[in-house]
């Protein structure tokens, strides 16, 4: 019985989908309905009611400043840490390309930081960064000839390049793993024509060598864009958003909105809008893919 | 390019990429080198650059504590979820690649599910799993991290279905095996350096989660993520449980990424050439 199932091509097809549709369904589809349906009403933990308020929760969203400067903030960030990243990452590249002594050895342990999990990430540089037993403070003391104490994850001004640090020197590495093998691809051939030819450096890259990396460099960027976008576990363990709410990321909000506050049906609007917000610009930027293809 | 490297060139090229493995490499000494420091040595001033003796309490503390069962809900999630979410993903992919099973809207569909942030469904999920008692249970965050890692694992392993020629599959049926048969005699063993390196990813993923881990989890499938979060406090901080904690959770992926390095470099590319 189950053999001629299985034999049949229409079934034998559905059948494999099956399970993974069912998954997404149960754990992807549901909360999302739920979300939506929230959104609408008026729940709190603190008391039973559970009547609809239309629009109410949408309207609070477009006042509520706090929500907008986390978005702000994360979008700062973003636009900040990105382009380091992906310019670090490009020199990397460029320089692991030539011959160099020991150059896998060397390529192997600087994509450590990589593999480590935001949290630990966080925790490293928090070690890194006291003010005290750190070795960072310490580095700086040396080099000013005085007792430098710098305040890095409890100081208003000092908590975003902390956090910054830390995400560049975890994120550098996958940049720089991806142009690598992009740029391992380039023709060989074809620069060293252009070469021959007198081409200034700028024109080989933008005419040959850039739109040889563009594909990899895309999905790169898209990719990083919006785990940046969603930050969330490396601010947490560095500095949970303080302080007050200088490094309150849109998560962070989001987080502190629907488990510190309870404000479920509010923040299941905050919700929608991200969701909302993140489809849009995926959407226009794919499509902008299929487009240069 | 040059082709006569002259060897000053050469020497110059390296001290500089050595700095930069350093630079990278520093925080990752750091971290390991306070886990084995005395308490002594951890809270000195200034701070000591090499610890005089490799010292194991801050570990045998974590083993005595009963905190490294962390470690191992984190390896059983992980461990099964990935394995889990291989089978089910893998599936998918075959049926939407040579079936076209639901046209493009089907894997477009389930690529989207990736993107939506988890702190966004966070919420709905827990009041989920508080109705059907599945919080600070195994099998809550098994089921989760499976859903949130088939979307990945359909979306890579349709690239390399695609690269395994039709032919031979065709030829394996006119041998007179099934459809069955060919999944596991044919296209399996194709897409093995596929399988690895999307499982290497996969479990990363699940082992790196936090946001769900702490939501879901209050005392019994803690895993290591939300432990070593959990030592950071307001009046005190735990330095060597920190940093030896850290390293229980970091040692497992080294170990995965070292022996798997050959399958990652090419699946990290081709992951993203076929995008």
């Amino acid at each position: 019985m189950l053999k001629t199932l299985l034999d049949n091509d229409r079934t034998f097809r559905y059948l494999l989908v099956a399970p993974a549709v069912f998954f997404i369904l149960l754990i992807g589809l549901y909360p999302f309905i739920k979300l939506i349906i929230a959104s609408f009403q008026n729940i709190s933990l603190f008391d039973d009611i559970r009547s609809f308020q239309g629009l109410l929760n949408y309207e609070r969203l477009l006042f509520d400043d706090r929500l907008w400067h986390s978005i702000v903030r994360t979008l700062l960030f973003t636009a900040v840490a990105l382009p380091i990243e992906l310019v670090l990452g490009y020199l990397l590249a460029v320089l692991f390309l030539e011959k160099i002594p020991f150059k896998a050895a060397l390529i192997s342990i600087i994509l450590l930081p990589t593999i480590i999990s935001p949290i630990v990430a966080g925790a490293t540089w928090r070690l890194m960064l006291d003010q005290r037993f750190g070795p960072v403070n310490q580095i700086i003391s040396w080099l000013a000839g005085t007792d430098v104490k710098l305040l890095w994850t409890v100081s208003a001004s000092l908590v975003w390049p902390a956090i910054l640090i830390a995400e560049v020197w975890q994120w550098t590495p996958f940049m720089f793993l991806l142009l690598y093998a992009a740029l391992s691809n380039v023709d060989r051939e074809q620069l060293e024509a252009a070469q021959i030819d007198g081409a200034s450096w700028w024109m080989t890259f933008r005419r040959i060598v850039l739109p040889a990396i563009m594909p990899v460099m895309f999905i790169a960027v898209l990719i990083r864009a919006l785990d940046l976008f969603r930050v969330f576990d490396l601010v947490w363990t560095m500095t949970q958003g303080g302080p007050g709410t200088a490094t309150e990321t849109l998560s962070i909000y989001a987080y502190q909105m629907a488990f510190r506050e309870f404000e479920i049906s509010y923040s299941a609007a905050i919700a929608f809008l991200v969701i909302f917000l993140l489809t849009v610009v995926v959407v226009a930027a794919l499509r902008r893919v299929e487009v240069s293809r | 390019m040059n082709k006569r490297d002259s060897g000053l060139r050469l020497w110059l090229r390296f001290t500089i990429a050595l700095f930069v493995t350093v630079l990278f490499a520093f925080p990752v000494y750091w971290l390991v080198a306070i886990s084995f420091k005395s308490p002594e040595e951890v809270y000195a001033y200034p701070p000591v650059w090499f610890p005089q003796q490799f010292n194991f309490s801050s570990y045998l503390t974590l083993f005595r504590d009963g905190d490294v069962w962390a470690v191992w809900n984190s390896l059983v999630t992980a461990g099964i979820s990935t394995v889990l979410a291989m089978l089910v993903g893998t599936l998918a992919a075959y049926s939407i690649v040579r079936f076209r099973t639901g046209g493009d809207h089907l894997s477009i569909w389930i690529i989207s599910q990736r993107m939506i942030p988890p702190i966004c469904v966070a919420f709905p999920i827990f009041l989920l799993y508080v109705s059907w008692n599945l919080v600070d249970t195994y099998v809550g965050l098994i089921m989760l991290y499976t859903a949130f890692n088939i979307p990945y694992v359909t979306w890579m392993m349709r690239g390399y279905i695609q690269d395994i020629p039709i032919e031979l599959e065709q030829s394996a049926m006119i041998d007179g095996l099934t459809r069955w048969q060919v999944l596991r005699k044919v296209v399996m063993p194709m897409a093995r350096g596929g399988l690895f390196a999307t499982a290497v990813f996969t479990f990363i993923f699940a082992w790196n989660d936090f946001i769900f881990a702490l939501i879901l989890s209050k005392s019994e499938v803690v895993t290591y993520t939300v432990k070593v979060t959990g030592y950071f406090g307001s009046q005190s901080t735990f330095w060597s449980k920190i940093s030896a904690m850290s390293v229980l959770g970091v040692l497992p992926m080294f170990v995965v990424v070292a022996t798997m390095q050959k399958f990652i470099v090419r699946g990290v590319s081709m992951g993203a050439v076929k995008g």
